[in-house]
């Protein structure tokens, strides 16, 4: 199979006050395309720093990320962003959707920065598949918890990406809404065929992706496949 | 890159800000406004001026000369023709017997039909239809209105008695400046008390011509030019009159633009700090979509297009207002104007104040827009990143900065009489803005650093607001203090002009001057002063004279190859005593009393300036020509004078022994306590000798301060701009923070506060920052008015110490008010309602 992102000798360091952090320690894998990855550890083992590094939204200090053949620690900001847009999907946490905009114009973003004809109906699409056929024209500020993310779901997913990074999509949603998102995610992307990289804390999450990267204190501690 | 994408993100981003950003970028409303009346008026007034500029002159030429016109000029006059028209003008005693009351002022004796051009306009109106032909006088209207004098009263100048036809209001060739200096009164020249002109006053005799066979008048000018030089006449032209008021009224307007642009920049610092928070309020947008996709050309050019867009509109809308201003300055200036501007659009002033405004906008909305290329995507992860590296460190700032100071040195150069004027009004522009951002920072520095940490929760909370983020400290000391600064300049100075002039007052000075006393009147007049119980402090012989030559050159071969300057040329009013006066030392040499009588040459003392002037020093020889006398000097001494002082001060002092039989007049200083004291003086000497002057310095006060307070007024309209700018800027910070504000209440009212607490928080935060910006603002006006004190009036420096409190209460409270009625309704929104929008 082909390798959508390739990290090797990853390596971040912070400084915190006189002394340097380093949060992610001489990290590598590869991730295929069509692949559902988790990454999962205890809070401070690295696992956002890592999703940030493989997105191409922060640079690493050594090593490197190669993302769809592109090699990020060469790329401007700039072609960072075009690279992020033409193949990438974010689901956030915090849904980040944009407040002045409605959630059909928030899917449409992505879209509409690549140029995309007919952003309009391929949005409405989304909003429909993700059950917001009805509330496209209403503002994050008038959508529940569970809306917004499936919003940003469908954003996720309007240019068609071959990957899609997660962090912690149901972890601003009560148990049964983020079983819905849980779903949701998970069939868009099988349908899809998008290679997924998911941080989670929820263990029952991360045993749906086909394989579970297990980080402490910066270091891969495992990478093992589940059944899934 | 699809760039329609830009504007709809603009558009859509936008929403529910627009009201806001309006409000943000309406600071820039007032200063275009400004700028595009006085560029439009002052377009306008270029174009009248030019059209009307016969009328400035009253004639086609006008010779005038110190002394009456000499046979070679009249003959040249006969051989020069047109129609012609005399006038003699000379300061006297005018007496109005209806009131008992009486003025020094300018007798302008008219024979011939001048104004040639324009028309005399008077109160009642054709009063001057008919006056020279019936004998009577045109009397300067504000006169007749002070001293309540009628059409028909009577007048008397010297010992004639003349019928007042009426008032004058506007009078062509000029501007109600001069009648605040020396109200006019016009009398025809052939009922001239002709005794008048015998006395040592000086007299201006002109000669108006009118052509009606269209004659070249420069080129008639240029041939005799040279002749008339030599007979010492001097000529005004249309064309010459012309370019003087064009210059004079371009350099007016000029600073009247660069006041208004004060106002402008002021506008540009509100948008800057209205942005730099409406950005940081947009750092989660931004980064989503940086992490989407977006360039960071893409995301810079959204708000790019949202400021420019609003600042478009709200240059639009000031230019518009502008115009309607426009109406307003002929008001203010009308004193200064020679002619009346109608209201005419200037489309071109229009289209230069919009595109300033934009520019400004533009310029000054990019120091916080650049930090959005700095904005990271990766706060969609984490919201702690550092993001925005602003300021000193980014190399695109310091661009930007470079771009809006040379833009503003280059307005200023522009909008100066030179470019090194040009280049200190910029500095000084830059030096205040420094001092007050200075301060601002070590505000926000020592409220931090010196943190009062045992007072009471809500003033400690209402300092803190002072350097939280999104602090507004930085705008509102650079705005609320620029304008405490302008307005304390203003009274400063005011305040340092009129103390100088009512120093004499308190020190027991004099405050009465008679002159043009002629020797046998000195005695008599002298009783009369001390009859009423008056002290004389002083009598001063003058003798008229001018200079005949300097170390043996003349000045007229000087005046031939143009080396004689002005001191050369001017007739000098000396007297001759054998003691120094308070307001003088000897600076060099010795200062002889009396002159030798074996030595033909007198040995006198010059004032050190005028010396320099006349490029002579201790030993150089002077003659001086008394009415075809001459008379050999030598400089003995060079004395500093104090000038301000009242009382008499010469350039040049004889010794005693030399001129006592030279035609000469006296003037005789005395002191009254009370304005009745003075009018009875007056009256008395007035009734005797009609021909002495008498002068109420407590009158030259109150004119001193009639004209102080129309330019004032003129520069406080102006500075009227910047103010309500400041103003302006001052609610656009405080809604800028009310988001800001709103979150913290609301988190303070869910955690028990009251709204007492919470409103006492809010007035603690805009008294603090009222009051610093007060302070800073009057303590810069104390820096500025003692450098005018010093280096332009040459005086003391006097502070406005009403003023100035006046001021310290005012902006603290004004800020107080404004922050407390534009945070209202903030404790009333439910907790949950604020944190689910704002979050």
């Amino acid at each position: 199979m082909d390798s959508i992102l390739s990290v090797r000798n990853l390596t971040k360091t912070y400084q915190s006050g006189n002394r340097l952090l380093t949060v992610l320690h001489d990290v590598s894998f590869d991730l295929h395309r069509g692949e559902t990855c988790a990454v999962v550890g205890p809070s401070g083992s690295g696992k956002t720093t890592l999703l940030g590094l493989c997105a191409g939204l922060d640079r690493a200090t050594s090593g490197n990320v190669d993302l769809s053949g592109s090699r990020l620690d060469t790329m401007s900001e700039d072609a960072l962003a075009k690279l992020r847009n033409r193949e990438v999907g974010f689901i956030f946490q915090t849904f980040q959707l944009i407040p002045t905009l409605t959630a059909l114009e928030n899917v449409m973003v992505p879209a509409e920065l690549r140029g995309h004809k007919g952003a309009y109906e391929r949005a409405s699409e989304l909003l429909d598949q993700v059950g917001l056929g009805e509330r496209m024209s209403h503002y994050p500020a008038q959508l529940s918890g569970g809306e917004q993310q499936r919003v940003s779901i469908a954003r996720a997913f309007v240019n068609r990406p071959a990957m899609l990074f997660a962090d912690e999509p149901t972890g601003n949603l009560d148990t049964d809404t983020g079983a819905t998102i849980e779903e949701l995610v998970f069939e868009i992307n099988e349908t899809a065929g998008t290679a997924l990289l998911l941080v989670t804390h929820n263990h029952e999450l991360a045993q749906r992706t086909g394989r579970i990267i297990r980080l402490r204190g910066g270091n891969i501690a495992s990478d093992t496949l589940t059944r899934a | 890159m699809p760039n329609s994408w830009i504007f709809r993100m603009a558009w859509r981003d936008s929403r529910g800000s627009r009201r806001q950003l309006a409000l943000f970028l309406s600071s820039m409303i007032v200063g275009v406004a400004a700028l595009v009346a006085i560029s439009s008026f002052g377009s306008n007034l270029r174009k009248v001026v030019d059209d009307e500029s016969k009328t400035l002159l009253g004639a086609d030429l006008v010779f005038e000369s110190g002394r009456p016109f000499g046979d070679a000029v009249e003959a040249a006059v006969d051989s020069i023709g047109g129609t012609q028209s005399r006038l003699i003008s000379f300061p006297s005693m005018a007496w109005f017997p209806a009131g008992e009351q009486s003025r020094l002022m300018t007798v302008r004796a008219v024979e011939g039909n001048f104004p040639f051009y324009g028309e005399i306009e008077t109160t009642p109106a054709g009063a001057a239809d008919n006056w020279l032909v019936d004998g009577d006088a045109l009397v300067d209207a504000a006169v007749m209105r002070l001293f309540d004098v009628q059409p028909g009263d009577s007048v008397r100048i010297g010992r004639y008695f003349y019928p007042v036809a009426g008032g004058i209001d506007k009078m062509p060739s000029e501007n109600q400046m001069m009648s605040f200096f020396s109200p006019r009164v016009y009398i025809p020249a052939v009922r001239l008390d002709s005794t008048l002109l015998s006395r040592g006053s000086q007299a201006d005799y002109e000669l108006a011509f009118r052509f009606d066979d269209g004659r070249d008048v420069e080129a008639l000018v240029e041939n005799i030019g040279t002749f008339l030089r030599e007979e010492e006449v001097r000529y005004d032209t249309v064309e010459e009159v012309r370019e003087s008021w064009d210059e004079g009224l371009t350099n007016l307007y000029r600073f009247l633009n660069v006041i208004a642009f004060v106002a402008v920049l002021l506008g540009g610092i509100g948008v800057a700090g209205a942005i730099h928070v409406y950005v940081r309020r947009r750092l989660a947008t931004i980064a989503v979509l940086r992490c989407l996709g977006a360039g960071t050309r893409q995301t810079f050019s959204v708000y790019a297009v949202q400021t420019i867009t609003m600042g478009l509109a709200s240059s639009v809308t000031g230019a518009v207002l502008g115009i309607g201003v426009q109406m307003l300055v002929p008001a203010a200036l009308s004193d200064f104007l020679p002619v009346e501007v109608p209201f005419m659009v200037s489309w071109g002033s229009l289209g230069a104040g919009m595109t300033l405004g934009v520019g400004v906008t533009a310029a000054f909305a990019l120091f916080p827009l650049v930090s959005i290329r700095r904005i990271s995507p990766l706060l969609t992860l984490r919201s702690t990143v550092e993001t925005a590296q602003t300021g000193l460190k980014d190399p695109l700032w310091w661009i930007v900065f470079g771009v809006v100071a040379t833009g503003i040195t280059v307005f200023s150069i522009s909008n100066a009489p030179s470019p090194g004027i040009g280049l200190g009004y910029a500095a000084g522009l830059a030096a205040v803005f420094g001092a007050l951002l200075v301060t601002a920072k070590g505000i926000i520095w020592a409220t931090r650093r010196f943190f009062p940490s045992r007072w009471s929760y809500i003033w400690r909370q209402g300092l803190a607001n002072l350097f939280r983020p999104n602090n507004q400290t930085n705008t509102l000391i650079l705005s609320l203090g620029l304008g405490a600064f302008i307005i304390g300049t203003l009274f400063g100075i005011q305040r340092t002009l009129l103390a100088q002039l009512e120093l004499s007052e308190a020190r027991q000075l004099p405050n009465i001057v008679l002159f043009d006393i002629q020797p046998d009147e000195i005695d008599p007049v002298t009783r009369i002063v001390q009859g009423r119980e008056l002290p004389v402090l002083d009598s001063v012989p003058i003798v008229s004279m001018r200079l005949a030559s300097v170390n043996g050159r003349t000045v007229n071969a000087m005046r031939a190859d143009s080396t004689a300057t002005w001191a050369h040329r001017r007739e000098y009013r000396v007297t001759y005593r054998d003691y120094l006066t308070e307001s003088e030392k000897v600076v060099e040499g010795a200062f002889i009393g009396s002159a030798d009588p074996n030595d033909p040459v007198a040995p006198i003392s010059l004032d050190q300036d005028i010396a320099r002037d006349l490029d002579v020093g201790l030993g150089d020889s002077l003659t001086f020509n008394v009415q075809g006398q001459l008379i050999p000097t030598r400089v003995s001494s060079l004395r500093e004078v104090e000038w301000r002082r009242m009382g008499t001060n010469f350039f040049v002092v004889f010794p005693a022994g030399v001129l006592e039989e030279a035609p000469r007049f006296y003037v005789v200083l005395s002191r009254s306590e009370t304005g009745e004291q003075a009018a009875g003086l007056q009256r008395a000497v007035l009734g005797d000798y009609p021909s002495v002057s008498v002068i109420d310095l407590s009158l030259v006060l109150s004119t001193f301060d009639t004209i102080f307070s129309r330019i004032s007024f003129v520069v406080r309209f102006m500075a009227a701009f910047s103010i309500l700018t400041a103003v302006i800027v001052l609610i656009g910070a405080v809604v800028v923070s009310r988001v800001q504000r709103r979150r913290e209440s609301v988190l303070l009212k869910t955690l028990g506060a009251s709204q007492s607490e919470v409103l006492r928080i809010m007035t603690v935060e805009y008294l603090f920052l009222g009051f610093f910006a007060a302070l800073t603002g009057l303590a810069l006006s104390f820096a500025s008015v003692w450098a005018f004190s010093v280096f332009v009036f040459d005086t003391s420096f006097r502070p406005d110490v009403v003023a100035t409190l006046v001021l310290l209460v005012a902006v603290p409270f004004l800020t107080v008010a404004i922050g407390l009625v534009n945070s209202r309704g903030i404790y009333r929104r439910s907790p949950l309602e604020v944190l689910r929008t704002d979050m």
